[in-house]
């Protein structure tokens, strides 16, 4: 019980040595030698205090290596999300692990928002960002709702998403979205954004830890030659509904093969004329 | 009410401690078409007399929707009704955004009251001409709010403002004791009722009135035209019998019709509005 706690009263030499080492006392007896004494301090320790005090900043760059933060105020929450879209369809699926470094926090979490009627977004990334960004474009949604009498198209929504993406530019969500939905002729459509609004109409897209296993796969099986040639063809997919979703499911299978991020359960999200219908399907929990 | 030299200001009291500036203001809104509201236990509905300037122009908008649970129906100058309305619908999206639960109707009006408020007390603002009839269900239930000009705001089980108004009051007054337990169909039959009571003999067609309806699990929205017309031609021809002998008194005799419905919101002759 009596632990004698060993008193922390250092003298000035110890604290010097400790803070920055041996270097000030080098400096010191260099001009003790020149025969400068600092402010006609007697002590030898009082001396070297005052010297830091005068040259502390440069002091420490030379004696000190430089300490990084190691403090982030993002996070990565892993998981995968695919959007495809079709003729009069668009199918938006993500997994709904929900992980931290190694662990898994939930096998639960659904990383799909529905933004407006005809319009869906999947974001990967560090979700208390992604809930944010849902949050506010929700917000702005009931705005528009209100001005506008009418719900926003997926289009305008895409645009909406890369303009509150940019806003904050300097310092932003980390949140990889895909957007889908159908566009004013009801024609499915995809947008795919970079987590400061860089975005691209497309005919399918993946983000997340497993896109980079994903991606090439979709492009194997449903890219369509280059836009730029002519007879001028669609980007959108020939593909039928079920057929889409059907592509969805193989391609998450395999992607939690490999990604440890990406497993739990599927969910998928299909968007058509008749309205937004869920489903999902369970992937490997390890 | 006479021109006199303390009106010229609204921060300027007259001798009888009045400001007039806000009584003219409440004016404003006797003078803009009638709306009324009612409530049950359960839903609340809105209605108002839709008065187009001319055959050649559209007709003013007065019944906003401001939240899922919240909808307004104004009477007076339609601008501000406009502005506060969005006001309003700011309000309610920053309140769930932060809280993630709707505004309660309670809170809401308060804020607007205070708005108000603000504007009869400062000399380089006037105060809104606009009456609101707030709608609002929260956890609490069905409310109904009117929020004056002046800063005031009373809750009802049932009211009507704007021009010829007192009509579809005293009809409101007959029948208030069973609205709380009204259904919903009941509920928008006495309010197209009623504002047939202001339209003083005109016949009454979906065209020119607006119902709107906001109740328990039926988010606020404006019926439409064609519904409306519906329910007006179901009770028409029993109506019909019944309408003569339901025209009011004619005279809005002072203060005799402040029963319970009203909670003081009838205005006698030379009593300040603004103390009840």
């Amino acid at each position: 019980m009596e632990q004698q706690i060993k008193s922390q009263n250092r003298s000035c030499t110890e604290a010097i040595l400790a803070r920055y080492g041996k270097a000030p006392f080098f400096f010191f007896f260099l001009l003790r030698k020149l025969k400068i004494q600092i402010c006609g301090i007697k002590s030898f320790a009082s001396q070297i205090a005052v010297l830091i005090f005068l040259l502390g900043r440069p002091l420490v760059l030379i004696t000190m290596p430089k300490q990084q933060a190691n403090w982030s105020p993002y996070d990565n929450n892993g998981g995968s999300c695919v959007a495809i879209a079709g003729a009069d369809y668009c199918v938006i699926a993500a997994d709904t692990r929900m992980s931290t470094g190694y662990n898994i926090l939930t096998r639960d979490y659904s990383k799909i928002c529905k933004l407006a009627n005809k319009c869906v977004m999947a974001s990967s990334g560090f979700q208390a960002d992604v809930k944010a960004l849902q949050k506010h474009l929700a917000a702005r949604h009931l705005i528009y709702q209100h001005q506008h009498n009418k719900q926003m198209s997926c289009p305008a929504m895409a645009q909406l998403l890369s303009n509150t993406l940019y806003y904050k530019r300097f310092f932003p969500y980390y949140s990889f979205n895909v957007l889908g939905g159908l566009d004013n002729e009801g024609k499915g459509c995809v947008f795919t954004y970079d987590a400061v609004g860089s975005y691209e109409k497309v005919g399918y897209s993946s983000q997340g830890s497993g896109s980079t296993l994903i991606m090439p796969f979709l492009d194997n099986q449903l890219k369509s030659p280059s836009p730029l040639l002519l007879p001028v063809q669609d980007a959108v997919t020939p593909l039928a509904e079920a057929e889409a979703v059907d592509l969805v499911k193989t391609v998450f299978a395999s992607a939690s093969e490999r990604d440890i991020y990406t497993g739990d359960k599927l969910e998928i999200v299909v968007i058509n004329a008749d309205g937004i219908n869920r489903e999902y399907m369970d992937l490997r929990k390890d | 009410m006479f021109r006199n030299q303390y009106d010229t200001d609204v921060t300027t009291w007259s001798p009888a401690g009045r400001l007039f500036q806000v009584e003219y203001a409440m004016e404003a809104v006797k003078q803009g078409s009638a709306a009324i509201g009612l409530r049950s236990k359960t839903h609340i509905v809105l209605g108002c007399v839709n008065k187009a300037n001319s055959e050649l122009s559209s007709h003013q908008k007065k019944i906003f929707k401001v939240d899922d649970h919240i909808g307004v129906a104004i009477a007076g100058l339609t601008a501000d009704g406009r502005v506060l309305s969005r006001y309003m619908r700011n309000e309610c999206i920053n309140y769930s955004f932060t809280y993630e639960s709707p505004l309660p109707v309670g809170r809401l009006v308060v804020q607007l009251a205070d708005k108000a408020q603000v504007c009869t007390q400062r000399s380089w603002k006037r105060p809104y001409g606009v009456g609101l009839l707030v709608a609002g269900l929260d956890e609490s239930g069905a409310h109904l709010y009117y929020n004056c000009p002046s800063g005031n705001y009373f809750e009802y089980q049932a009211f009507a403002i704007g021009s010829r108004s007192q009509a579809a009051k005293t009809y409101l007054e007959r029948r208030f004791e069973n609205f709380s337990d009204s259904s919903r169909d009941d509920l928008v039959k006495d309010a197209l009722m009623a504002i047939r009571e202001t339209l003083q003999g005109e016949t009454l067609k979906s065209s020119i009135c607006t119902v709107a309806v906001v109740g328990v699990g039926e988010p606020f929205h404006i019926l439409e035209q064609e519904t409306v017309q519906q329910m007006i031609d179901a009770f028409e021809i029993v109506g019909e019998q019944e309408g003569p002998a339901a025209e009011p008194d004619a005279a809005a005799a002072a203060g005799q019709e402040a029963a319970a419905a009203d909670q003081g919101g009838s205005t006698e002759e030379g009593v300040a509005p603004m103390d009840i």
